[in-house]
């Protein structure tokens, strides 16, 4: 200490603060940056199709985009794809997310579960479900059957991943707690486990949606005259970019859609979170 | 009811943690449970409590729990062991939710136990407003609210701060005054076992065995830190873990 006041006296030098050095790492909400981004984004795409500084054949302009988009919103259209497409998002989604997290609680519980279908998750999840269609075709017919099997499988196999993974990770020290309070399995599971695993759940729903999204259009190759996919596929034969991009934000516009309700329904249910 | 250990020894693969150890715990006192880090004390509660087995003796409950137990043997656990998800209010009705008490009779029992733990006026709240204290008062009051004829606890106050420790020590003597319950006390801070334990079970580091048994004349309500006997005993269950805390400290951890 009295060697260190003697270099300072030394040296004479004016004293320093200290440099900051902390912060940062803690993600803040930031609302409009995000539409900012996309703002940005389009009106730089407008201005290079304008002057043409991007050909007509990279891009097509946003405003005859909107326009197209008004045009399905103005001849009814747009509901008469929306509709059907909605319809198998829901329904298949629903099958496929349900079975998921039934059985991922199933293989988290139980070990022989557990051994006998972590490896048959693992095989099935890599495979194109895109390239299976056909087959579905032939099992669950041409009409919307095939077409809820595909997005149920799709959104199945991350469902099952997510969910086994959240139930490993409920805290075992609250399940000790209840089996030294003499809660039956069945408590047990219901309110301890179940609850614990949740977010775990939800943030791998929000995965197995996209993906089911993404599937509504493989699903819609085959046998559909109406519907979100099918208009794009239409669309992107023929080569109509604007048509094409019309469609394509219907679906990006869905993905934004359930991602808000998925936050919305963390913000009700997890707010127990620190 | 008394429990009765009968001569319990534990492997976990091949580290033997407890050799036969033999222990009365008699009904209305606080046992106390001392000994160096990794000496099977934590181990040992559990065997108490049926979470483990051991793998020779038996634990043996003498006579049987009083009348309205729900829940004979009851752990209070380091962590407190909240369910986040759930109200102060909703945490104690757990445990009663399966003994089929609800409604108006888990409401009467959830206000006496929040009561006797001065938590009144925290039914509503969530474990994440609550300091790490009243975190722990909640699990106490939870312990409580099925009327359990034995408490285990495993360091309850270990994650506590200093200040936060003496207060809810001060808390346990006045619930054990006003009504005595039997407990067994698992910690490694010998002021804790001094200020609450009419015996002192030291126990000798892996693998653990009993070495030494001291009890406490002074009635729980009187002790003080600094009084003269409480010191001294202090003092005497130090000399006896000295050498063994600095070995178990200096031990490798196998695997």
């Amino acid at each position: 200490m009295a060697d260190a006041e003697g270099v300072k006296h030394r040296q004479g030098d004016s004293p320093i603060e200290v440099r900051f050095r902390g912060g940062g790492f803690a993600p803040r909400s930031r609302r409009w940056v995000g539409v900012a981004v996309f703002v940005v984004l389009i009106a730089l795409i407008q201005w290079g199709t304008e002057t043409g500084w991007i050909s007509a054949l990279t891009l097509p302009k946003p405003t005859d985009v909107l326009a197209t988009f008004g045009q399905l919103w103005e001849s009814g259209l747009l509901f008469k794809h929306l509709q059907p497409s909605l319809t198998r998002l829901v329904i298949g989604a629903a099958l496929g997310a349900s079975t998921g997290i039934a059985i991922g609680v199933l293989i988290g519980l139980f070990s022989y579960v557990r051994a006998g279908l972590v490896p048959l998750v693992a095989a099935i999840f890599p495979i194109p479900k895109i390239a299976l269609l056909p087959l579905f075709v032939i099992w669950f017919g041409i009409d919307e059957g095939s077409k809820y099997a595909l997005i149920a499988f799709g959104t199945f196999t991350p469902t099952v991943v997510a969910t086994y993974g959240a139930v490993d990770n409920v805290d075992r020290s609250l399940i000790r707690m209840g089996q030294s309070f003499g809660l039956s399995w069945s408590s047990i599971v219901r309110k301890i486990v179940l609850p614990g695993a949740m977010p775990g759940i939800l943030s791998g729903l929000r995965i197995s949606l996209a993906i089911a999204i993404i599937l509504l259009v493989a699903a819609e190759m085959l046998g559909a005259e109406y519907g979100i996919g099918a208009y794009i596929l239409e669309a992107g034969s023929l080569y109509d970019l604007e048509r094409l991009f019309a469609g394509v934000v219907i679906l990006s516009l869905l993905g934004v859609l359930v991602s808000a309700i998925i936050g919305l329904i963390e913000r009700r249910l997890l707010g127990w979170r620190i | 009811m008394d429990i009765r250990l009968d001569a319990i020894s534990h492997h976990y693969g091949a580290t033997e943690v407890l050799r036969n150890i033999s222990l009365d715990i008699p009904a209305g006192e606080i046992v106390c449970l001392v000994g160096p880090s990794g000496c099977g004390k934590s181990t040992l509660l559990r065997f108490i409590g049926g979470l483990e087995r051991p793998e020779s003796g038996r634990v043996l409950q003498l006579g049987t729990p009083p009348e309205g137990s729900l829940n004979p043997l009851t752990f209070v656990f380091q962590d407190f062991a909240l369910l986040p998800w759930r109200t102060v209010k909703g945490n104690i009705s757990l445990v009663l939710e399966d003994h089929g008490i609800r409604g108006a009779r888990a409401k009467a029992i959830i206000d006496d136990v929040l009561n006797r733990t001065r938590l009144a006026d925290f039914a509503d709240a969530l474990p994440k407003q609550l300091s790490g204290g009243m975190k722990q008062r909640v699990a106490i009051a939870r312990a409580l609210a099925v009327n359990p004829a034995v408490m285990l606890m495993d360091e309850p106050l270990s994650a506590l701060d200093a200040q936060t420790r003496e207060l809810l020590l001060d808390d346990l003597v006045s619930l054990w005054t006003r009504q005595p319950f039997t407990a067994v006390y698992v910690t490694h801070n010998l002021a804790e076992a001094v200020r609450l334990g009419h015996t002192i079970v030291v126990l000798s580091r892996r693998p653990g065995r009993i070495r030494e048994i001291v009890s406490i004349e002074t009635p729980i309500d009187q002790r003080r830190a600094g009084d003269p006997v409480c010191q001294q005993k202090h003092d005497l269950l130090w000399e006896l873990m000295r050498e063994e805390a600095r070995a178990a400290d200096e031990e490798l951890i196998d695997g």
